[in-house]
């Protein structure tokens, strides 16, 4: 046998040709084919004969072989859709409640497709504006350690590997480099204004598309000290007046010329800024910073190289490395590992550490497609589900079409098209939908707002329109399979064939993957929901109670505490480096004590003498800080219990400790104070870091205790005398507490993005269930009367209709809780530190409100029949 | 088309297509061969019918083709064309290649 199959031409190709082939010329075509295949086996062997057969298969497609599309079929076919379309409307009005469900149902979770597709639409047209954007790469960075390595790659890197690279490399055309932190006040005559933007080289305006409207591309950022500004920010310092060639001061320090005006920045570039000042000009200020050309400083510039279109990507991945080698004995205990990212994939990839300006990532892309797929699929199966259970009443009339000659096809073709007028239906409510849950979508999350616009772009309608239809075939292929396949004698003989129609297993299955589905989005949406809460309550330590945290913004502390402490409702002020506990993180190194060789990382904060008292953080032994003049040297520092631990200061005894020197950027620093452990970082961070308190009356915010009884008016009053103060930057205030509940508003945004689709999937799975419901009862209906007759009460029909459905929705149950605990504490958990532990009850809630839906669907349905007279149900027969 | 007649009743696309080889000593593509044959039946020069099935083709028939009336004319018609611009050819020229 095995010989035989051999010895065959391949089938596919065979197929093929008969495919495409005129039907006259086929059998003729054929047969060459076979006699040169036959001839090629002997004197070629089979697999090149094989080969040659497929070749020439290809190449008989021409012109004159080609089947003419059969134009008479393709009529019939046409006027066939009339009669589909007529029949569908009339078939979608008949069954009103069917109809109903399905397309609520569908463009309930069409509408979150809609979502779906803007958010895919608009995340991939990032950064598509700038002409070479195929070929530009990004340089990022993975910084070790002493071996410990970090989990990921940095979006920056090197000023230094950014040169290198350039030097080095013939391939490379042209490498960008932004650096970060030209930043502040720009001021021009009197007008000052704070911006945001890079320092940055020439090569930027040759790599990227941002056009120059005036000055020079080649030279605009040469020179030290020249700026080149968007319109808008030009328009924002020197109004309509031309600014080329005209000088702004930044922070009342240095002047820069303005030496181009580009276009604005796009909405799609994953690059923001006001303005960019050229990279030689840090080549003077920082010319005594040896860190400025460093190799391990990789946390403050991007490069963008542009690579020739056919470059081999895998080779210069081995330049980067041989690179690396050569760098690394530069810096000590420090390994740094250089790659490409290109440039297209920043805003869809993986999250990267140190990204310029937030990106969607493709995480949330992967979940949020999962998660709106799922509750398509389940409004799919409403729709599969009710139509194969309305079989019963359509498979007459697929018989008479069928007796009458309708192919298969056409019956499959009808059935497809009644799917795909429902779906566009339901398309036009679900663009209803996404128009009114747009706004509260990008609401969600800043980022979204940021970046996203959602915009109704003829592309994108077209796209949702093809959507539509997709949905559609999809939805209505499975009915319409079926239905094709239905026997016209058995169907028309009578109706006996009842019982081979009910394709109970699958409706069933159906089902019970709908419950499934939606009791895991509510209990998970529900266990999110608790993290959430436990997190914001976390117990972080020290005190964040009615403290008001104003960013200084450069102004000096002294003017605006002498001013707040003229209101009645500031208790107390104190001023820090930065927040603790909402994700901020100020990092140095510290040398033991004991030992010089060995050193940790600490992380620490910057405070005044009042921060210690206003916190109530809990010192073990020794004291606060006493206030010193400003020009006072650093030489105090409160550590904390795992700073002791790590040292082993003093036997880790906190009064002994006391007076110990360490040793921090060079400094020796006296221990005044040892304080017990507090959560430095977000409280899902891990706990247990090294932290130390330094002095200085330099801060960047202020933390005001209140005691008020009306807490907006006392932000009201202080944001007054920030006016008057500083008039230039918007007063930026927030609540200790508010500002940990932002820390978590990721959580947050994924509980609302859970919860909602959580509760549409409950939605379109109770619909179907109302369907199945009344579609059982209805038919049903005359064995309910008889039962009546006989003398059963309402109650045991109840039962008896509902229970089926109750032992589904059971089967749901214990199939999605086992699931979610286990995803819960065997996947999620172990990498979330300081999680809430998992209790039964978010399941057991979550079941119920389900089951409580699910229980007013059938009750409501099985009383109704229970109830009906069973004399005019049986006397209509 | 002179294949054709010359094969006679023997005429279909691999015959021809394996004469075309002998006689030229060229690589012969089937595919060209097809083409050309369609393309003279369609201008009516030559016609086809299709033979018996046999054993060595898959069970698939021959399509034999025959020259028609009009085909034959400009078979005819050609080689005239040919034999004049001969004759025109001074001895001479021929010599010299």
């Amino acid at each position: 046998m095995e010989a035989r199959n051999e010895t065959k031409p391949p089938q596919w190709a065979a197929h093929f040709l008969s495919w495409y082939c005129k039907p006259e010329l086929l059998e003729d075509l054929q047969g060459d084919l076979n006699e040169y295949f036959e001839r090629n086996i002997k004197s070629k062997g089979k697999r090149r004969a094989k080969l040659i057969y497929v070749i020439d298969v290809f190449k008989f497609f021409r012109l004159y072989t080609i089947r003419k599309p059969e134009l008479v079929n393709q009529l019939i076919n046409w006027i066939m859709l009339g009669s589909y379309i007529k029949t569908s409307g009339r078939n979608i009005v008949r069954n009103k409640l069917f109809s109903a469900i399905n397309i609520v149902g569908l463009s309930v979770s069409m509408s979150v497709g809609l979502l779906m597709i803007g958010t895919l639409m608009d995340t991939y047209s990032y950064d598509k504006f700038h002409k070479n954007h195929a070929r530009i790469f990004r340089v990022i960075s993975q910084y070790s350690y002493l071996g410990n390595k970090d989990d990921d790659f940095n979006a920056t890197t090197s000023l230094r590997a950014a040169k290198v690279i350039k030097e080095t490399f013939p391939v490379v055309e042209e490498v960008a480099i932004l650096h970060r932190g030209f930043d502040g006040d720009f001021q021009v005559g009197d007008k000052t204004i704070p911006l945001h933007g890079y320092w940055s080289n020439e090569s930027l305006f040759k790599i990227f598309s941002f056009d120059l409207l005036q000055g020079n591309p080649a030279s605009a950022l040469k020179e030290p000290f020249s700026v080149v500004l968007t319109e808008k920010s030009a328009k924002k310092l020197f109004g309509d007046a031309n600014s080329l060639g005209k000088t702004i001061i930044l922070n009342k320090d240095r002047e820069y010329t303005v030496t181009g005006i580009i276009e604005d920045v796009p909405q799609f570039s994953h690059l923001k800024f006001d303005l960019l000042a050229s990279l030689s000009g840090r080549e003077i200020t920082e010319k005594d910073n040896s860190n400025e050309m460093a190799w391990d400083n990789i946390w403050s510039s991007w490069a963008y190289v542009l690579m020739p279109a056919d470059a081999n990507l895998t080779s210069f991945q081995d330049n980067l490395d041989a690179l690396s080698k050569k760098e690394d004995p530069s810096v000590k205990n420090t390994k740094i590992k250089l790659a490409l990212q290109p440039m297209d994939e920043i805003m869809t990839g993986k999250n990267l550490s140190n990204q310029g300006s937030p990106i969607i990532g493709g995480t949330l892309l992967w979940i949020f497609g999962g998660l709106s797929f799922i509750v398509l699929l389940s409004a799919c199966f409403n729709y599969t589900n009710l139509s194969v259970a309305r079989s019963l009443r359509r498979a007459r009339e697929v018989g008479v079409r069928k007796v009458i000659g309708a192919m298969k096809r056409q019956v499959i073709g009808q059935f497809v098209v009644e799917a795909v007028i429902i779906s566009l239906l339901s398309l036009i409510a679900a663009f209803v939908i996404f128009l009114f849950l747009r706004p509260y979508f990008l609401m969600i999350h800043s980022d979204l707002q940021e970046r996203l616009l959602l915009e109704l772009t003829p592309a994108l309608v077209g796209l949702f329109i093809l959507f539509a239809i997709f949905i559609g075939v999809a939805a209505g292929f499975f009915p319409a399979i079926f239905f094709s396949q239905i026997n016209a004698i058995q169907v028309l003989k009578n109706n006996v064939t009842v019982k081979a129609f009910r394709k109970v297993t699958l409706r069933k299955a159906l089902i019970v993957f709908q419950y499934s589905i939606s009791i895991m989005l509510i209990t998970g949406a529900l266990i999110f929901y608790k993290q959430y809460k436990h997190f914001l309550a976390f117990d972080l330590g020290y005190s964040t109670e009615n403290i008001l945290n104003i960013r200084l913004q450069g102004n000096k502390a002294e003017l605006l505490k002498k001013e707040l402490s003229e209101l009645m409702d500031v208790k107390q002020m104190s001023t820090s480096a930065l927040i603790t506990s909402v994700g901020n993180m100020e990092g140095t190194t510290m040398i033991n004590p004991n030992n010089p060789e060995d050193s940790t990382d600490v992380r620490f904060n910057i405070v005044d003498e009042n921060y210690v008292p206003l916190h109530e953080h809990h010192l073990l032994a020794g004291r606060n800080f006493f206030p010193k003049p400003d020009s006072a040297k650093e030489s105090e520092v409160i550590i904390n219990q795992q700073v002791l631990k790590r040292f082993n200061i003093a036997k880790q005894d906190p009064v002994k400790a006391l007076d110990e020197i360490v040793k921090i950027d060079g400094k020796d620093l006296r221990i005044i104070g040892v304080m017990k452990d507090f959560q430095y970082g977000r409280a899902n961070n891990k706990s247990g870091e090294k932290i130390v308190l330094r002095y200085s009356k330099e801060a960047d915010y202020l933390n005001v205790k209140i005691l008020s009884n009306d807490l907006p008016a006392t932000y009201d009053k202080i944001k007054t005398i920030w006016k008057k103060i500083d008039p230039v930057h918007e007063f930026e205030a927030k609540f200790y507490d508010d500002e940990i509940q932002q820390a978590f508003s990721g959580l947050s945004a994924s509980i609302k993005l859970a919860g909602s689709l959580a509760f549409l999937a409950i939605c379109i799975a109770s619909l179907g269930l109302l369907g199945m419901v009344v579609f059982t009862t209805e038919t049903r209906l005359k064995e309910i009367s008889i039962r009546k007759v006989m003398g059963a009460s309402e109650g045991k029909l109840i039962y008896l209709l509902g229970r089926g459905f109750f032992v589904l929705l059971g089967v749901a149950t214990t199939i999605s809780l086992p699931i979610t605990y286990l995803f819960f504490n065997e996947l999620l958990f172990p990498k979330i530190v300081n999680h809430a532990p998992l209790n039964l009850t978010d399941g057991v809630l979550g079941v119920l409100g389900i089951m409580a839906i699910a229980a007013i669907m059938i009750g409501s349905q099985t009383l109704k029949v229970a109830r009906t007279n069973p004399a005019e149900v049986l006397k209509a027969e | 088309m002179l294949t054709i007649a010359a094969l006679v009743n023997e005429a279909y696309s691999v015959g021809i297509c394996d004469e075309l080889e002998r006689q030229t000593k060229r690589l012969v593509k089937l595919g060209v061969v097809h083409a050309v044959l369609n393309r003279l039946e369609e201008k009516g020069l030559v016609k086809s019918k299709l033979g018996e099935a046999t054993q060595t083709r898959g069970g698939k028939r021959k399509r034999y083709y025959l020259i028609t009336n009009a085909g034959k004319a400009a078979v005819l018609k050609s080689k005239e064309v040919r034999d004049q611009l001969w004759s025109m050819i001074p001895e001479l020229s021929l010599r010299r290649i």
